[in-house]
């Protein structure tokens, strides 16, 4: 295997970027769409700005439904987009399978939830990984070659002896040991990127940390700039260098994560936050945080509402956020945290009484 | 402590018979009183979905249970063992007294079947002396008690999102006003937010009904903050039982220490977690002793060589709460 070790390069440079990524997923019409002539469509994905560099994990937090996995895919080329660009180092990139998806594939690797599907159940581990050696050049010349290689591949995901393990087929592993031999697999391209999403979410609790502990090592070894998209947001706490949440389609607020998670600045972030189990909380102190003029779902995505699409269950609410899209602002407390929120907005906020819009009851629908 | 309205002595159930059977759940005691929420924990095949379809007698074979009782306590009368309920017995039993939320619940609704029909069911088969106006009018105030518009009353299961058919499938479980409910990882595939608005929901409604639960799941740092009580099972044992606060404080099983810090935590200062190292057991080969010994980070000798009995404690709080580890050495066993 060509040693990606020594491949000396700053900790900050950018491997993969998107900017202003959209996506649309049409819907099939009904025969009286096609005479108002109306084109329907899930924003599964609108507008979303990522910057995966060298050596950093970037979260990627949101509920269901929010369209992190779908910007995996559109990072991973899998679909096809319907805006914006990809840059892989600087250079913007769009591959529609053949020879070019697998150029892609090398520098960039995804690997997926479930390691009880991704991993097909009549192959062998060293099946598995040798096909990805092999696709991506990575397999040498002889057989000794190879040989070296799968072991190498096993002993960076700690499953060692390699021997034990080569041989066996993918119902004879637990599923962290599955989700191992996946990550060697994406390593087997020799990537630079990986796309994990929700790696671990799939796993018995008393294995996850191992899984999410083996990536940041890999990460600190390899130099590999890694995309962790997850709903557990204090994992990305743990994990991540950076976080960025997304909420209906959209990004929220991003930064590091260690300021994104201990003061929340997008009224989204602080549900989530305060949503999420609690050991310290104990009993009774439920109700004054659940601030959710909602049910708890998110908007429709195939008529998103007007403005802020959190509008509409947002305790803080203000006419503005109706109608307008919120911009990028920054939050000021740390360099590089910022939320689209219009509270953040003095001029909005001075005009406006935040909550006002909520205390009206005031909820626009795009209109169809 | 208020008067126990379930108490299990000593169940076992196996998967299959004679010299290949698997011993899923193996001499568990646990006792539920009136009014408090038991959080059961432990990972995938430790037996605790087991353990709550053994209790309801709703094992499919395989399933055996091979021994034990499973005394409840009705509010007026005496007490019985339901492992020894006739067929008859059984069917008043359940879901009058003891009402199970399964695990995927939200799929577990008919598809094609109105909301309100599948509601209606459950009272024509239970009381079927109640005339179909009130039968519509109590699964009305049903829905509205979880919190759903009982203008959805017609509506297909596929008409509502997840977070109401969950609610849904919750009010299904209280309408014949149980004092029991088992909550198979009700909340699993729900997002956060509407996670805590239905947990939320439920414990206002066990205070206002006054019903038990027992509430399993996997995810520890729920049950602390959700549950009166926590029994965390591994292999088929209940290794730790203890009030919600003091296990979250002061774990005394290592893996229960073990599944604690396998959350990384949201506040406070950021430290490097391991998790626990190696992988869940086997019940086909579980090892001997201790199962919990070849993952322990603090065995010793006895730990392979024999099986700890889950006892109190001698530590101050120990007439509260009961652990099964060689580290602890007990005054008197459970059960």
């Amino acid at each position: 295997m060509t040693s990606i070790q020594d491949a000396p390069a700053p900790a900050s440079e950018v491997v993969l970027e998107a900017a202003g990524l959209t996506k649309h997923f049409p819907v099939r019409r009904s025969l009286r769409d096609l005479f108002s002539r109306t084109h329907h469509a899930v924003h599964a994905v609108d507008d979303v700005d990522l910057t995966l560099r060298r050596g950093r994990v970037t979260a990627l937090v949101g509920e269901s439904g929010s369209g992190k996995s779908t910007v995996a895919r559109l990072l991973a080329q899998l679909y096809p987009r319907t805006g914006g660009d990809i840059r892989l180092h600087g250079t913007s990139t769009r591959v529609s399978g053949g020879r070019q998806f697998r150029q892609y594939a090398a520098r960039v690797q995804m690997i997926f939830q479930d390691p009880f599907a991704s991993l097909n159940p009549v192959h062998t581990i060293r099946y598995h990984l040798t096909r990805a050696l092999k696709i991506h050049h990575n397999a040498g010349r002889t057989s000794a070659d190879l040989e070296r290689a799968l072991h190498d591949l096993l002993n960076r995901v700690s499953l060692t002896p390699p021997e034990r393990y080569l041989d066996k087929f993918p119902h004879e592993l637990s599923g962290g040991q599955r989700q191992r031999v996946a990550i060697a697999r994406a390593l087997g391209a020799n990537p630079e990127a990986l796309l994990a999403d929700e790696p671990v979410s799939m796993l018995d609790v008393s294995i996850r940390l191992g899984v999410l502990n083996l990536l940041r090592d890999l990460k600190e070894r390899l130099n590999l700039a890694i995309l962790y998209i997850t709903h557990d947001i204090a994992s990305a706490r743990y994990f991540a260098d950076e976080t960025v949440v997304m909420y209906a389609g959209r990004m929220v607020e991003g930064g590091d994560s260690e300021t994104v998670t201990q003061s929340p600045a997008h009224p989204y972030t602080r549900l989530l936050i305060d949503s999420a189990p609690d050991p310290d909380r104990l009993h009774g102190t439920l109700e004054a945080d659940t601030r959710d003029r909602g049910n708890g779902e998110p908007p429709s995505l195939i008529r998103p509402p007007a403005g802020c699409r959190f509008h509409p269950r947002c305790p803080m609410a203000m006419p503005r956020c109706t109608t307008d899209l919120p911009v990028r602002l920054e939050i000021g407390d740390r360099p590089g945290h910022w939320a689209a929120c219009w509270l953040y907005d003095q001029g909005t906020v001075a005009a406006e009484q935040p909550g006002s819009a909520a205390a009206a009851g005031i909820v626009r629908e795009e209109a169809p | 402590m208020s008067e126990p309205v379930l108490e299990i002595r000593n169940l076992n159930v196996d998967y299959g018979l004679g010299e290949q059977a698997v011993h899923a759940v193996r001499d568990v005691n646990l006792t539920l009183h009136r009014g408090e929420v038991l959080g059961l924990a432990g990972e995938s095949g430790s037996g605790k979905s087991t353990l709550a379809y053994g209790l309801t007698r709703l094992l499919a074979p395989p399933g055996v249970i091979t021994g034990g009782e499973v005394v409840y306590h009705p509010e007026q009368g005496e007490a019985y063992d339901v492992l020894a309920l006739s067929d008859r017995g059984l069917r008043e039993f359940r879901w009058a007294e003891t009402a199970i939320v399964f695990q995927g619940a939200m799929n577990s609704l008919n598809p094609v079947h109105k909301i309100s029909t599948q509601l209606g069911d459950v009272l024509a088969a239970h009381e079927p002396t109640m005339s179909a106006h009130s039968r519509q009018a109590r699964c009305r105030e049903m829905l509205k008690l979880v919190g759903i518009s009982p203008d959805r009353m017609d509506a297909y299961p596929h008409q509502l999102s997840g977070g109401m058919r969950q609610r849904v499938m919750i009010g299904m479980a209280l309408i014949l006003q149980p004092q029991v409910v088992i909550m198979d990882e009700p909340t699993t595939a729900l997002d956060v937010v509407m996670q805590r608005q239905i947990l939320g929901q439920l414990i206002e409604l066990r205070e206002r009904l006054g019903f038990s639960v027992i509430f399993i799941t996997h995810d520890l740092s729920l049950l602390v903050e959700f549950s009166n009580r926590i029994a965390i099972m591994y292999g088929g044992r209940i290794v730790e039982e203890a009030p919600a606060a003091s296990l979250y404080r002061d774990s005394l099983h290592p893996y229960s220490a073990g599944l604690l810090s396998s959350f990384p935590a949201l506040r406070g200062p950021r430290r490097e977690l391991t998790g626990i190292p190696g992988s869940p057991p086997d019940l086909k080969g579980m090892p001997s002793g201790c199962s919990f010994h070849p993952r322990c980070p603090k065995v010793f000798e006895p730990c392979a060589g024999n099986i700890p009995v889950l006892g109190r404690p001698t530590t101050p709080d120990g007439a509260s709460r009961s652990v099964a580890c060689w580290l602890h050495p007990v005054v008197e066993s459970v059960g």
